[in-house]
């Protein structure tokens, strides 16, 4: 059992009591009793008693082991011949960690005749980009993209290593995670170094209820998938130099056990990607039939945003699944989102409370999107949003 | 064809609330399901197994987890899995996503399989790690957020429907193969009264540490590389300005000025 509570010790404080999110401390006389089925030992009573009554029990860290590692990696990802937003979200947030620990920014660039896009990432503020050019990882496979990525590991000892929490971030990291049994801390919003030098990395849980600090004390690189727009770029610094670095190994097409027959994009012409854009125009089930998705469709292309649907109205095939916010659906947080008609379901609220700015509009007073919106307004959507047009027209034509 | 399905018990996460005063969850009263994209796995690998059939097809659902979990294996069974397993004991307890992964596929290594469908992830952790992680473990393929499978004629080959970021991609990989199953699949069926009765007699296994046979310092939260330091509520949003929506012009106007103001159109 990992939590030890001496009963002897306790002073009967019960500070513990309120130090637990999980509920699973509970008054017995003047001590207290645990519920091991609600305990996730996440030693929040640990820290808070005052008397070491409760002892949680953990590996012992290796210290002169872990020093061996040293710089924060960023893998990043490339499609249609271009780099993912987000890499250039985590190079930057990189260069932060980096700096703190006082080492280096090594980006990844893994495809097929990509080295063109190297330079970008040290102005971005790489000081080393790897590029690995092979045939074999031009499109996306778990199998060849795990070995790159776990040789490179295996050989060159990142403390850290950050992907993208994206549809092939997600899948790659866990993989090379228990390739080299290491931790992995899924979808952060959150990163940072403290006093010893460890990556605290912070994530949501709990459908957002609630947010986690975790660590990875006993083993590196400490490896995490951060969502994407979270972190803003930098703007690039064209006069910045590094290291480019061309690394030669090969992985023979047997080493790779799936296929890719087919790419389907469902990206529908002229719509952005929820994931990569700024803005975000969504609509719930108040926009009532899909022919009035024209007016979310005309207030997003005049401010280049992304169109984006509540689960009801993907579920019925209005949009397409890939523009669908929420736990089912995609998570996001653009610096502007609009939730047209949508009532704020938690499921959907888990998927884009962390937007900078938040403006709902909607009929019902009571709906629960008021509660985040930092702009709400109560009203007819269809009386509402062709005035927003206008306005956005208007003051924009003024300036 | 011997299908296994690695579930999980999760809160109905719809239902958690947080105390505003403590910031600490309310458990109590929430009811404790399947999770939904568990479901999704549960119901593929019966229509897999009834498609293809074959007197030695079946299909195995496993979780760990306390003893209460046992609920939702019998949930699965009663749609129509055949057996089950559950890994229960509290040197399990605390296991992050690599020991929860290590102690499920050291379990199913004992198993027979061609096939292993998962949920793309459990609506508490959210982390669509434990899947990925299984497959390594047991150094078999994967192929992740599947919306729709095929499994060949002869049984050998998976193709499957994987989302990415922009649409999807069709893959094929030749079995054993992990899957892990996200939204569109297909409907989950409800169990029925006979599919409740029978399930109830249908074989379960309970596995504790000394039966896996892998030793304690691997498992559970000593077993863990990461570790939970805190765990807080989140910055509440304040719910900020709401207008009355009766005057549309002046509402949008008074939206587009705070709007420029804060410097995002």
């Amino acid at each position: 059992m990992g939590l030890i509570y001496d009963k002897d010790k306790c002073t009967g404080c019960m500070l513990c009591i309120k130090a637990c999110n999980f509920a699973a401390i509970e008054k017995d006389g003047d001590k207290v009793k645990f519920d091991f089925d609600k305990c996730v030992l996440c030693g929040s009573c640990e820290e808070v008693c005052p008397a070491d009554a409760i002892l949680i029990e953990r590996q012992t860290v290796d210290k002169e082991a872990i020093a061996q590692y040293n710089d924060v990696w960023v893998v990043t990802e490339i499609h249609d011949g271009r780099l993912r937003s987000v890499s250039y979200e985590l190079v930057t947030k990189a260069r932060d960690l980096a700096d703190k620990l006082g080492e280096k920014v090594v980006a990844l660039l893994l495809g097929h005749e990509v080295e063109s896009l190297a330079e970008s990432l040290i102005h971005q503020g790489a000081d080393k980009v790897l590029v690995v050019d092979d045939k074999i990882l031009a499109d996306y496979t778990t199998d060849a993209f795990t070995i790159a990525v776990t040789s490179l590991i295996t050989s060159r000892k990142p403390a850290i290593v950050l992907y993208g929490a994206t549809s092939n971030g997600r899948d790659l990291a866990p993989r090379v995670a228990a390739r080299l049994a290491l931790g992995l801390t899924a979808d952060c919003t959150g990163l940072d170094i403290d006093d010893e030098r460890q990556l605290v990395q912070t994530r949501p849980a709990f459908g957002g209820n609630i947010m986690a600090e975790i660590l990875c004390p006993y083993t590196r690189p400490q490896m995490a998938t951060v969502r994407p727009n979270v972190f803003k770029p930098t703007e690039p610094d064209t006069s910045r130099t590094g290291e480019i670095e061309k690394v030669d190994f090969s992985i023979s097409p047997v080493q790779v056990r799936t296929r890719v027959l087919e790419k389907v994009s469902e990206v529908v012409e002229g719509m952005k990607s929820v994931e990569e854009a700024d803005i975000i125009v969504c609509s719930g089930r108040g926009i009532k039939d899909p022919s009035n998705l024209e007016l979310p469709k005309e207030l997003a292309k005049l401010l280049d945003a992304a169109i984006g649907g509540s689960r009801p109205i993907v579920d019925l095939g209005w949009l397409p699944p890939t523009q669908q916010v929420g736990q089912s659906g995609r998570t996001v947080s653009p610096k502007l989102y609009f939730a047209l008609g949508i009532s704020g379901a938690i499921q959907h609220c888990a998927g884009m409370s962390s937007s900078e700015i938040i403006v709902a509009i909607n009929k019902d007073e009571e709906a629960p999107i008021f509660e985040l919106a930092d702009f709400g307004i109560v009203g007819d959507i269809f009386a509402i949003v062709p005035e927003i047009i206008e306005e956005i027209k208007r003051v924009k034509a003024e300036r | 064809m011997k299908i296994i399905v690695p579930v999980k018990q999760v809160p109905e996460v719809a239902e958690v609330k947080v105390n505003p005063e403590t910031g600490t969850l309310i458990r109590d009263g929430v009811p404790s399901i399947l999770n939904p994209f568990d479901e999704l796995a549960v119901e593929e690998a019966i229509r897999i197994k009834e498609a293809h059939g074959g007197d030695d097809s079946e299909v195995t659902v496993i979780t760990m987890g306390p003893p209460q979990a046992v609920d939702v294996l019998y949930k699965a069974m009663a749609m129509g899995a055949d057996k089950a397993v559950h890994m229960t004991d509290r040197i399990f307890a605390g296991a992050d996503t690599w020991v929860t992964a290590l102690t499920l596929a050291e379990q199913i290594r004992k198993m027979e399989f061609d096939l292993i469908i998962c949920g793309k992830q459990a609506i508490d952790g959210d982390t669509a790690q434990v899947g990925p992680e299984i497959a390594e473990i047991l150094r078999i393929p994967q192929i992740c957020y599947v919306r729709k499978v095929e499994i060949s004629e002869d049984g050998k080959f998976v193709t499957a429907h994987r989302e990415t970021d922009e649409g999807y991609e069709v893959v094929k990989a030749k079995l054993p193969v992990l899957l892990t199953a996200t939204k569109g699949l297909n409907e989950p069926r409800l169990p029925n009264i006979m599919g409740i009765m029978k399930a109830k007699k249908k074989p379960l296994e309970v596995v504790d540490a000394e039966k896996l046979g892998v030793s304690e310092d691997r498992l559970g939260l000593k077993g863990s590389p990461t570790t939970v330091r805190k765990v807080f509520p989140p910055e509440q949003r304040a719910g900020g300005i709401k207008i009355d929506g009766e005057n549309p012009k002046e509402a949008a106007r008074q939206l587009v000025e705070f709007l420029a103001k804060k410097g995002v159109i």
